[in-house]
């Protein structure tokens, strides 16, 4: 059984520790082309075209079903693409030079392109068999490694940071969903992405823990160059953290723009459609 | 029945025996059934197919076929084996084949989040498997590889058709030197009942270890498994 909190959620994270522990400088921008990706007949994605800019914090929106998912796991290497190019920085992530020639990426060049990304999911994912800090410190020190030490360190800025300094010990069975996911959060910063990709981080919590969630993604947003995908049903939180939003409709974009323009006076009806339903629930 | 007291001594060796059958091929089943079982989750269907291979042939071959086969057959053809090192083997190799299933079955029954959550993390495949995934399969493990275990113990009784000095050896020796049927095997079913509850305590102490690392109180299922496996750690918490 989940623990539940007694006590609020904790507060907003402490600007300066987020400051500090963010790492700065060469976030690079994402570039999708001609992307095709089905599962069986089912054409998730019809040859799409969008691009990010470096450190542009975007926000998909889109009905469920439209692809929005499929797009940050075709990122994260989670699925495989069909067509198309995706491009991070001046790389293609799905594909390498070989002899001059566009070949499908080997473990090698995926294992260096997962370098520069990082992503939360919805259910947090936190490994069970660790504690908090061993979940926040196996990935540096295994894939990049860091010493133990200078993981730790990198470690406790990062919990200081999410506010969860004290849990450090603590087991993700006994933390909220809140805290889980706060958690999550250090875990992928603590590979020191460049790139970060966000699933309806706050959908699976309980109401009463979204806040303290968001606003510490409000925090990094603030506090860092990353380039951020976010996929939110939640406007408040995407007019905040966003520069631009994406709507999606059948693999395709609908419409794009700023955050108030697409939520104030969305010009496509399809668009208009879906922030009333999503409104109404 | 003092007359079989009175042979406590014969009945305590071929009990080792039996235990270090048990010890012996347990760990070999082990070990066979980690390697089949990894390899039966790879991706790749030709490395598949050797799980496949091993798990169809041992689990469908008797035990005691085996055993004579190793003990029996190959020496014509110029392989000669000890008795202990035959059962051993032949034990080794059929319950590692239900192990390998086990494992199979285990790793496969890990969230597949968790496997992405590695991805994320840019683990490579070894340590995909090393760290997160194999670690949460042995919960599930623990349960079924002590049936196994106990089976594997049950499964040895036959080892003296291969001139084992087991357990059951030695019972069949008192018996005829002694009359005494009734009490010789009420003795041997003591032995082989208490050799069964120390196995599945030593289970149980691993299933502690395993729920404390995952950060849970010990389960209730745990405790079910055990009450289906005849052990006494039925307590009602
Ligand atoms: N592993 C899969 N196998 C088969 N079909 C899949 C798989 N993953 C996604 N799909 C299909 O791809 C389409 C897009 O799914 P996706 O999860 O990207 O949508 P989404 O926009 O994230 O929706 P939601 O808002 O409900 O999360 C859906 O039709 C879905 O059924
Ligand atoms: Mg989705």
């Amino acid at each position: 059984m989940p623990p539940t909190d007694t006590t609020p959620d904790a507060p907003s994270p402490k600007k300066e520790a987020a400051a500090a522990v963010l790492p700065r400088g060469g976030a690079p921008g994402i570039r999708f082309e001609k992307v095709v990706k089905r599962f069986g007949s089912n054409v998730v994605l019809r040859e799409l075209d969008f691009s990010v800019a470096p450190g542009e914090r975007v926000t998909l929106i889109g009905p469920s079903g439209s692809g929005k998912t499929t797009i940050l796991r075709l990122l994260m290497t989670l699925e495989k693409l069909d067509d198309g190019l995706i491009w991070v920085g001046d790389d293609t992530l799905w594909h390498m030079e070989k002899g001059g020639k566009r070949v499908p990426a080997n473990q090698r060049h995926l294992h260096e392109m997962r370098k520069r990304i990082g992503m939360v999911f919805q259910q947090f994912n936190l490994f069970p068999n660790m504690n908090v800090l061993r979940n926040l410190t196996e990935g540096p020190v295994r894939v990049l490694g860091l010493s133990r030490d200078e993981a730790v360190e990198r470690a406790r800025g990062l919990l200081d940071m999410v506010g969860l300094a004290d849990k450090i010990d603590a087991h993700p069975s006994q933390l909220s969903g809140g805290q889980q996911q706060r958690v999550a959060i250090a875990r992928a910063l603590a590979m020191e992405p460049r790139v970060l990709l966000l699933d309806e981080v706050t959908s699976a919590l309980d109401p009463e823990l979204v806040v303290g969630v968001q606003d510490l993604l409000r925090d990094i947003a603030r506090e860092s160059d990353l380039t951020m995908l976010c996929v939110t049903h939640e406007m408040g939180f995407a007019k905040d953290i966003s520069d631009r939003v994406l709507m999606f409709d059948q693999g395709q974009i609908v419409e794009e723009g700023p955050p108030d323009r697409i939520f104030g006076e969305p010009s496509e009806q399809r668009t208009r459609d879906f922030l009333q339903a999503v409104l109404a629930s | 029945m003092s007359d079989v007291l009175d042979s406590y001594q014969l009945l305590l060796k071929g009990a080792w025996v039996t235990v270090q059958l048990t010890l012996y091929g347990s760990a070999l089943a082990l070990v066979l059934a980690l390697v089949f079982g990894l390899v039966g989750t790879s991706r790749l269907r030709a490395v598949r197919a050797l799980n496949r291979v091993y798990v169809e042939f041992f689990r469908g071959t008797a035990t005691l076929v085996l055993m004579y086969w190793f003990f029996y057959s190959l020496p014509l053809i110029g392989l000669r084996f000890t008795p202990m090192f035959a059962a051993v083997l032949a034990l080794g190799l059929n319950v590692g084949a239900y192990g390998a299933e086990v494992v199979r079955g285990s790793v496969n029954a890990v969230p597949r989040a968790q496997y992405e959550a590695t991805v994320a993390l840019n683990f490579t495949p070894l340590q995909r498997m090393r760290r997160v995934l194999l670690p949460q399969a042995v919960a599930l493990m623990l349960p079924p590889f002590g049936n196994l275990l106990i089976e594997l113990m049950k499964g040895s009784a036959v080892v003296s058709l291969i001139t084992i000095s087991d357990l059951m050896f030695r019972a069949k020796q008192i018996q005829a030197s002694t009359g005494e049927t009734l009490w010789t095997y009420v003795a041997i079913l003591v032995i082989y009942f208490v050799i069964a509850q120390v196995l599945q305590l030593a289970v149980r102490l691993a299933e502690r270890r395993v729920d404390r690392m995952l950060g849970r109180a010990p389960s209730r299922e745990a405790s079910l498994s055990t009450i289906a496996a005849g052990a006494p750690g039925a307590e009602v918490r």
